[in-house]
């Protein structure tokens, strides 16, 4: 073999890096609609009545959900593999035209799932099972989609030069496998267009499962989409570029090891937490309880490990916005990942179930871990991929303030409207019958609705920085030598 | 054997399959053996009323409403009884919701009416003063998809054996049948019959003239689905 460096082709990688991009724009953009429509009513018929039907928050709650899921993450997702798989098996994508092949492949029918989604989402063909809203023609090309990125994934391991698999490795053969699993099972459905004989519209499918079952397996799959979409592999993006970009080795192999067995193991019970005080039987709730309070090791296990990372040599964090984003990211994972177990305790869940302290949760697990990650691989992957330094780092430094800013807002706000309504729904008067009509508990919400709408406005600001500084890094920056790309990424002022 | 594994990507995958996969056949597999079994006196849905069940999940009003009672005094003051298992028999998919921004609707059908559904479709502030609810005027335009709802009502009875054309017992000791038409030609007269009983409680003139006219709008087959939940 020839000896010099191997010229990895990112062309998939870019691909994805620019859906990662338009998707989480257009996803956060609709969350921020969605936030104003519920502190101020009016917003659901910004575009006129006559449209109303496709502004309304109802309509557009699932593609707010959908897109910054299975379009920003997701999108994060892939470019992330496509740019460290390559490099840490030793291999280039250039090598196997077949592997090339799939790899666009993958991305172009990805764009066209999205496409379908969106316009079914909008006119309302759903089969109403959250981040599961797809009907069934939808269902099979996503399967299709997810296939082709696995046969590129274990093909191009199965090219590989590095023998030994790198922990970011592990992580995505996880997050292929266990969401596979999940939604396989999730979506079993019957098209009712072909079981009747050709009657009603052909796209329409009812469940293989009947009320708590369905719910059973719902959760099942929402919580773990969670763990294999937000959780597992963003794990694999911090096990690589954190190392990377600030020069240090990973503090513990031992501890990497046993957070991921650990997560493995745990993350899948745990989905009965959704479902405490419901129908479904006790023992489960209780299961999934239990294992929620357990899930904080190897969660922790694996940020305690990414934060040791730093160990002496914390100063680069004052120094780079690109690291600041990471650790924030690990540290919101730990707060958001101490405060899901605290909500799965059944006691505080029959107070903050159905609450916007839940929707309070997700985001800072959202905005605070899979956001800024996500954003900081595309940071650190932009200068190796253009070939330019990355446009402003004062940019940089502004996104993340305001951002970090807006998720704060975001998250004390919903905390204290969730623990507020659910005390209000609650409260008895002195006779023992309700304090509250329904409508008083949504009244008192309005100034939290607010800030919390201001809080997204401002995350949504950022992310619009984050585009434009991607923009010029890709057209107009410095450009940059191999040497310059060691470990802190080259920023310009 | 962590240093064997990361060798070997095939034995890690199915390590890692078989981790992954241990807590879904303990926790999830069992419960399908005692699948749901219905309540005395839970019905499956009539044609109107499973075409307003898709407008429901069309509009995704379990986006922001749940149907789902908890056994808490609060809660049963506030919606009724709490909910049981078997009354969830015939929701394909389940509409628990996760998230109450407006109130509980699983018994709805029990403090609200027709009228009242209405007029706080059309402007749901003006029933509810504060209240943040999007008005629904597309319901009263856009027609209900008799012949969907028709086609899963065939499809869960020869799949899952739901019992239409059978007795079934009630709580107060009578039996109930829900009938299932033979043809869809027969399932769209006999949804506009149940149509036509709902529109007589309506004010709106274009409501009733479409339903006159052999139309079904949606409004008129989701407030069918709302005052069958109980």
């Amino acid at each position: 073999m020839e000896n010099r460096p191997l010229e990895y082709d990112y062309t998939v990688a870019k691909w994805f890096m620019l859906t990662t991009v338009v998707l989480g724009i257009v996803g956060m953009l609709i969350g921020v609609i969605l936030a104003w429509e519920m502190a101020f009513p009016a917003v659901n018929t910004i575009a006129g009545s006559g449209l109303a039907e496709y502004t309304n928050f109802s309509r557009l709650r699932p593609l707010h959900t959908d897109a910054v899921i299975f379009g920003f993450t997701l999108s994060g997702i892939f470019a992330t593999w496509y740019y460290i798989g390559q490099r840490v098996l030793k291999v280039s994508m250039a090598e196997s035209k077949f592997l090339m092949f799939l790899g666009k492949l993958h991305f172009t029918l990805y764009l066209l799932v999205v496409v379908a989604v969106v316009g079914s989402l909008l006119l309302g063909i759903t089969t109403s099972k959250e981040y599961a809203e797809f009907e069934w023609p939808i269902d099979i090309a996503v399967v299709l989609v997810w296939v082709i990125w696995g046969m590129g994934l274990f093909g191009l391991i199965g090219i590989r030069r590095e023998k030994s698999l790198y922990i970011s490795i592990w992580y995505y053969i996880a997050t292929f496998l266990g969401i596979a699993m999940l939604y396989l099972f999730n979506n079993m459905e019957i098209p009712t267009y072909f079981a009747s004989g050709g009657i009603g519209a052909w796209y329409h499918s009812v469940s293989m499962y009947s009320g708590t079952n369905d719910a059973l397996v719902q959760w099942w799959y929402g919580h773990n989409a969670v763990a294999f979409g937000f959780t597992v592999p963003i794990v694999a993006m911090i096990y690589y570029f954190l190392p990377k970009e600030s020069g240090q080795a990973v503090y513990s192999y031992k501890l990497s090891l046993l957070a991921f067995w650990g997560l493995m193991f745990v993350y899948l019970w745990a989905g009965g937490h959704h479902l405490l005080f419901s129908t479904v039987p006790d023992w489960m709730q209780t299961m999934g309880s239990v294992f929620s309070v357990v899930l904080i090791l190897p969660s922790w296990g694996s940020a305690i490990n990414m934060l040791l990372t730093m160990k002496g040599e914390w100063q680069q964090v004052a120094a780079s916005p690109l690291i600041k984003f990471m650790i924030l990211a690990s540290t919101f994972y730990m707060f958001s990942t101490l405060e899901g177990p605290i909500q799965a305790i059944k006691s505080v869940n029959a107070l903050a179930h159905f609450t916007d302290w839940i929707v309070g949760h997700v985001h800072d697990g959202t905005l605070g871990w899979v956001g800024f990650m996500i954003m900081a691989a595309l940071f650190h992957m932009a200068p190796r991929v253009f070939k330019r330094e990355i446009y402003s780092k004062s940019l940089m430094g502004t996104q993340f303030w305001i951002q970090t800013l807006g998720v704060v807002l975001y998250f004390t706000s919903m905390w204290i409207a969730g623990i507020t309504q659910g005390m209000m729904w609650r409260a008895h008067d002195e006779f023992g019958n309700l304090a509250y009509s329904f409508i008083d508990t949504v009244a008192v919400l309005h100034p939290y609705f607010t800030i919390r709408a201001v809080g997204g406005t401002l995350y949504l600001v950022g992310m619009l920085l984050f585009a434009y500084n991607m923009y010029k890094t890709m057209t107009s920056s410095r450009r940059v030598e191999e040497s310059e790309l060691q470990n802190a990424s080259p920023m310009g002022a | 054997m962590f240093h064997w594994l990361e060798k070997r990507p095939f034995f890690f995958a199915v390590a890692v399959f078989v981790v992954i996969a241990f807590a879904g056949l303990i926790e999830i597999l069992p419960n399908f053996a005692q699948a749901s079994r219905p309540v005395i006196g839970t019905k499956p849905y009539t044609t109107l009323e499973l075409a307003g069940r898709h407008v429901y999940i069309k509009n995704s009003c379990n986006a922001c409403h749940s149907q789902l009672i908890r056994p808490f005094k609060s809660e049963t003051d506030r919606y009724g009884h709490y909910s049981l298992s078997g009354e969830y028999a015939y929701d394909r998919p389940f509409l628990w919701g996760s998230k109450r921004t407006g109130p509980d609707l699983m018994r709805v059908g029990n403090y609200r009416t027709t009228d009242w559904h209405e007029n706080h479709m059309k402007d749901p502030a003006a029933v509810v003063p504060g209240s943040i609810m999007p008005a629904y005027t597309w319901l009263f335009k856009n027609t209900a998809d008799i012949d969907t709802a028709y086609a899963e009502q065939l499809t869960v009875m020869k799949a899952f054996a739901v019992p239409y054309n059978k007795e079934l017992p009630m709580a107060d000791g009578s039996k109930a049948t829900v009938a299932l038409a033979d043809t869809v030609e027969a399932a769209r007269a006999s949804a506009l019959e149940e149509a036509k009983v709902i529109a007589a409680d309506m004010k709106d003139q274009d409501v009733k003239d479409a339903v006159a006219a052999g139309q079904v709008p949606e409004i008129v087959a989701l407030v069918a689905y709302l005052n069958s939940l109980k």
